[in-house]
């Protein structure tokens, strides 16, 4: 990629949106869709339409974005140096799965500044599975001298289908590569702006109040009543679209896959924030993540009748 | 003769597969290659990071000739039967075959058909492709737009035959695409350029060139040779641990040991902590001051990269993450450190142990009165005051022991339960043996654990352990086959061993039952006898794999723990340490003259009888007519079998088994006589006939003596 040098606020040693920007522009030059995050709130990237549903089907598809995460358990008002319930995922997905991605990857690392000759990099086992998504896949934690920096799996079932043509997945936990990179061990000292004089942003400038008063929402005062009612209205409206959606009896064509599955991502952050709060005892526990999964896998059955699924 | 070097080169395959996925590769290819009439010299598998390799030395460049002959039909049977039989045997016409002359059954044709051996090179070409398509990694996964499995993706194969004065050949095959050939690459990051390999001894030397060491075993050497130096230098001594070195060994092609250090301050928190953390989380060994216990504020960490600022960035990145994780532990150990042991123990009644055993809670009161019960059969000479204060201090270990599992610490190391309590206890000024045995009562955790010696200890692990069996036995959740999720054979074992090897007397019987009680809804008999034999089989298994003779086992088994299942509870037959005992001291007298000669006159006394008993559809069993005895020797041998039989009996009553077999030892000379001077079987009726019948209960009655001690029918030889 030819590039004029970057001036130093907006270098990905030194700012986190400048971190956020070099991974933007070297995923954009390999010829991926630069998508803004979903509209919604999810616990990872893999919950965005462009991963979940896009990862099945026969269509060729290479996307990369951010995506805020909220996992409500994880809060810890503000005073934890790296433990967020809010936090950043940079995420990519090609499919099919290109033969280099692995050093696709390992070049983006060093967009970021992570130079191979100087840092040890590995590419440790880890099996991944997500319960709720009915999805698993193979691939490793990528270590960065001893620190796990992103994710890496190749999906093999989603939504209890199997991926054909295999997906590459990878996520970068930007927080953290931020934190490496800067220098910094409170991740609400990283220098958001890259700025050093007084238009100098920190990550705590912008989120640590929202840490704080989301941690007493989620563990101390989110309506439990209203939840667990936002639960069961998702759960049926998602049952409800997708049995509207079908064309037919054969279950040829669909034509809502999306709304339906923007309900099951509703019900899925709901039970997590019932979860944070503590009202879920063990064995319900299991009930809701297969209530879920129940959904993710129709939506799934309906994308695969769908045009972007590959149904003719 | 040529020889086979394959190499599969894939992205990083998880360390924990790769021994087990080399074996397997060199297994599958030389058995094939075996069945093929392929007999090789030898054989060698290795695995990296990347690739699995196999070397196949001396093997055959071509398959023998085979030469067989195949029977046809009858000369003149039906053209069809005649163009099947030369179809099947390759033949044009029928003049190819011979004729086989058989005067009986009449003449037929037998063609005679030769294979010839095809070359190895062509038989590896169909051998290879099945051996990857169908290996057996415990998992794989597709990748791409393709249909092979593999652990990771697979991105080249290297496939080279040949004698080693030659260019060698590549064997001609593809699996999904992927073609054979003799090129393969380097290092990741140092040497990422392909290369042409020929021989192995090339292949090894030029990896070796590209920063690849090939054998695990030689680059665990490097890592151990490098970490112990790192640490000698600086004074210090590595800890070292063979499990993390296999685990590192398999996440580097080319091993670079580093030190990097963390905060003394953190030395506050217990070292097997530190360890912990450094180790699960960082894969990384600690360092010890030299010939002591405590550790030092350094640790070791393996890279994969020779870096060219000599590693200063990766140790300094490996110490700022490793000193973040120490914080966490830190953080929880001070946590835990606030709240006493006994605080947290409220938790336990949501916490369910198992769907039909209850909570935790209840376990724990299970476990807490069983210790009290067993506690003083743990010291039966110790005065009443000392046997209350066991007792007081068992219940105050059983009642704290699981309190662990909810301190923060265990639930970030599950491993290390019961360590943690004794630390929590020691630090809310438990007494030192409650202390111990919060740790202690898990052990011992399977064959080669260390088993406490301390009686609190002793008597919480027994109850600990017996509660677990008793209750899965009253669920019917027992180990079946090669499934055993409780880990219930590792708990009758440590049953065993706590009352062998520390020499303990318990009454297990009416232990098993009192405690049976505490469960609803079971049938106590079949939980308790259940239970009692499996304990006896997992006995069996203990005695034979430390060497006891399996026939001496079951000769002495049979005397103490079947026999006694007539009067449960009533006596203390089932006393483990009896059984032992008594099989040591059978094993002991059959090693001497008297035992093995008595072994012998016993053997034919019984021989005589058995055979005299069929004959004469009779038993005779039942005391001899000393009106009936006619020579001395009968006198003798009668009296001495009475007082062999006595003097057995009493030193059995008082455990004394050396004299209860020193005591049949006794009868020896006077069986050799009896046999010598005195004719069994003696002719005629009337008078001789009752002479004869009265010998053979006289003879029965050596069998029945000897059962005072064993039952000598089990032993062999």
């Amino acid at each position: 990629m030819a590039s004029s040098p970057l001036p130093p606020h907006m270098r990905p040693e030194r700012s986190f949106q400048g971190l956020i920007l070099a991974l933007q522009r070297y995923w954009a030059d390999y010829g991926c869709v630069i998508l803004q995050p979903y509209d919604m709130e999810v616990g990872a990237g893999t919950f965005h339409p462009a991963t979940t549903l896009r990862a099945l089907g026969p269509h060729a598809w290479n996307a990369a974005y951010v995506q805020p995460s909220r996992r409500p358990k994880d809060g810890r008002y503000g005073e934890n140096p790296n433990r967020l319930q809010h936090y950043y995922q940079y995420q990519v997905i090609l499919k099919p799965s290109p033969p280099d991605i692995q050093d696709l990857y390992l070049k983006s690392l060093a967009a970021i500044g992570i130079d191979s000759a100087l840092h040890d990099i590995r590419f440790v086992e880890d099996d991944w599975e997500s319960p709720t998504l009915g999805a698993w896949g193979l691939g490793w934690e990528c270590w960065c001298d001893g620190m796990e920096v992103s994710q890496f799996t190749y999906f093999q079932q989603v939504a209890g289908f199997e991926c054909a043509p295999v997906s590459g997945e990878l996520t970068y936990g930007l927080e953290r590569i931020a934190m490496y990179v800067q220098g910094v061990d409170r991740v609400f000292d990283l220098n958001f702006n890259g700025r050093d004089d007084s238009r100098r942003v920190t990550y705590g400038d912008v989120f640590l109040q929202a840490e704080q008063e989301f941690s007493r929402h989620n563990f101390e005062h989110a309506d439990t009543g209203m939840l667990f009612e936002q639960f069961r209205m998702a759960e049926s409206a998602c049952r409800k679209y997708l049995d509207a959606g079908w064309t037919d009896g054969n279950k040829g064509r669909h034509l809502m896959a999306l709304p339906a599955y923007d309900q099951c991502i509703k019900a899925s952050h709901v039970f997590n924030l019932l979860d944070a709060r503590g009202v879920i005892s063990v064995t319900e526990r299991q009930s809701y993540i297969l209530r879920v999964r129940e959904l993710a896998k129709a939506c799934g059955e309906a994308w695969l009748a769908t045009a972007g699924g590959g149904a003719a | 003769m040529p020889d086979l070097l394959l190499e599969l080169f894939s992205e990083e395959i998880p360390a924990r597969m790769q021994a087990r996925a080399a074996d397997d590769l060199r297994r599958l290819v030389t058995e094939r290659l075996v069945e093929a009439g392929l007999v090789y010299e030898g054989a060698k598998a290795f695995a990296t990071p990347r690739r699995l390799a196999l070397f196949v030395q001396g093997v055959p460049a071509r398959q023998p000739d085979l030469r067989e002959e195949r029977k046809g039909p009858r000369v003149g049977a039906p053209a069809a039967a005649v163009q099947g039989f030369l179809k099947a045997a390759g033949l044009a016409s029928l003049d190819e075959a011979h004729i086989q002359r058989d005067p009986k059954k009449g003449d037929f044709y037998v063609a005679l058909v030769e294979k010839a051996g095809r070359p190895a090179i062509d038989v590896l070409a169909e051998i290879l492709p099945v051996v990857v398509r169908t290996f057996p990694w415990p998992k794989s996964m597709r990748w791409g737009s393709g249909r092979l499995t593999w652990v990771r993706p697979l991105h080249s194969i290297v496939a080279t035959f040949g004698p080693e004065t030659e260019d060698p050949d590549i064997v001609p095959f593809s699996v999904d695409g992927l073609a054979a050939g003799d090129v393969t690459r380097g290092h990741r990051f140092l040497a990422p350029e392909p290369f042409q390999v020929r021989h192995f001894d090339d292949y090894v030397r030029k990896l070796e060139q590209a920063k690849v060491v090939l054998d695990p075993a030689r680059r665990k050497d490097i890592i151990l040779h490098e970490a112990r130096q790192l640490a000698f230098a600086q004074g210090l001594e590595l800890v070292e641990d063979e499990a993390l070195l296999d685990e590192v060994a398999g996440l580097v092609e080319w091993p670079v040991a580093l030190m990097g250090s963390f905060e003394p301050a953190f030395l506050a928190i217990p070292p097997e902590v530190i360890r912990t953390t450094i180790r699960n989380n960082q894969k990384c060994f600690v360092v010890r001051e030299r010939e002591q216990e405590k550790l030092a504020p350094k640790f070791l960490l393996v890279a994969n990269i020779e870096a060219t600022d000599g590693g200063a960035a990766i140790v300094s990145g490996n110490e700022r993450v490793i000193r973040a994780r120490l914080s966490d532990a830190k953080f929880f150990y001070e946590t835990d450190l606030k709240t006493r042991l006994e605080d947290g123990l409220e938790k336990f009644k949501t916490i369910v142990f198992h769907e039909k055993l209850g909570t935790q809670s209840d376990r724990i009161e299970r476990i807490e009165r069983l210790a009290a019960e067993l506690a003083p059969q743990i010291l039966p000479n110790a005065s009443e005051a000392e046997k209350a204060e066991l007792v007081a201090k068992a219940k105050r270990a059983a009642r704290l022991c699981k309190a662990d599992l909810l301190t923060e610490v265990v639930g970030e190391f599950p491993e290390l339960q019961g360590l943690m309590g004794k630390y929590y206890a020691l630090a809310q000024s438990e007494d030192e043996s409650v202390a111990a045995a919060c740790e202690e009562h898990y052990k011992p955790l399977g064959p080669n654990d260390r088993v406490p010696a301390d009686p609190v200890s002793v008597a919480v692990a027994l109850a600990d352990k017996i509660d677990t069996l008793v209750g899965f036995w009253a669920i019917d959740e027992k180990p079946t086959g090669s499934k055993d999720p409780y880990a219930l054979r590792r708990a009758a074992l440590g049953v065993i061993r706590l009352i062998l090897e520390n020499s303990k007397r318990v009454n297990l019987t009416s232990i098993l039952i009192e405690h049976s009680d505490r469960f609803p809804k079971h049938d106590w008999a079949s939980t308790v006898f259940g239970l009692l034999d499996f304990i006896g089989d997992r006995l069996k298994v203990q005695l034979r794999d430390q060497g006891a003779r399996h026939d001496l086992v079951d000769a002495v088994f049979l005397q103490g723990i079947r026999s006694a299942q007539k009067i449960p509870g009533t006596e203390n037959v089932r006393d483990l340490l009896l059984i032992v005992r008594r099989v040591e001291a059978l094993g002991q007298f059959l090693e001497s003259d008297d035992g093995k000669n008595l072994l012998a006159g016993y053997k034919r006394a019984t021989n005589i009888i058995r055979i005299e008993e069929k004959r004469d559809k009779t038993s005779y069993q039942g005391a001899p007519d000393p009106e009936l005895y006619r020579q001395a020797e009968e006198w003798e041998l009668a009296r001495a079998i009475d007082i062999a039989k006595d003097d057995a009996n009493a030193a059995v009553a008082r455990e004394d088994f050396a004299a209860a077999m020193r005591a049949m030892a006794v009868l020896r000379p006077h069986v050799d006589a009896f046999f010598d001077k005195v004719t069994v079987n003696v002719d005629g009726g009337g008078e001789e006939k009752k002479l004869r019948e009265n010998r053979l209960r006289l003879l029965n009655q050596i069998r029945a003596a000897t059962l005072a001690v064993a039952d000598f029918s089990k032993i062999e030889g």
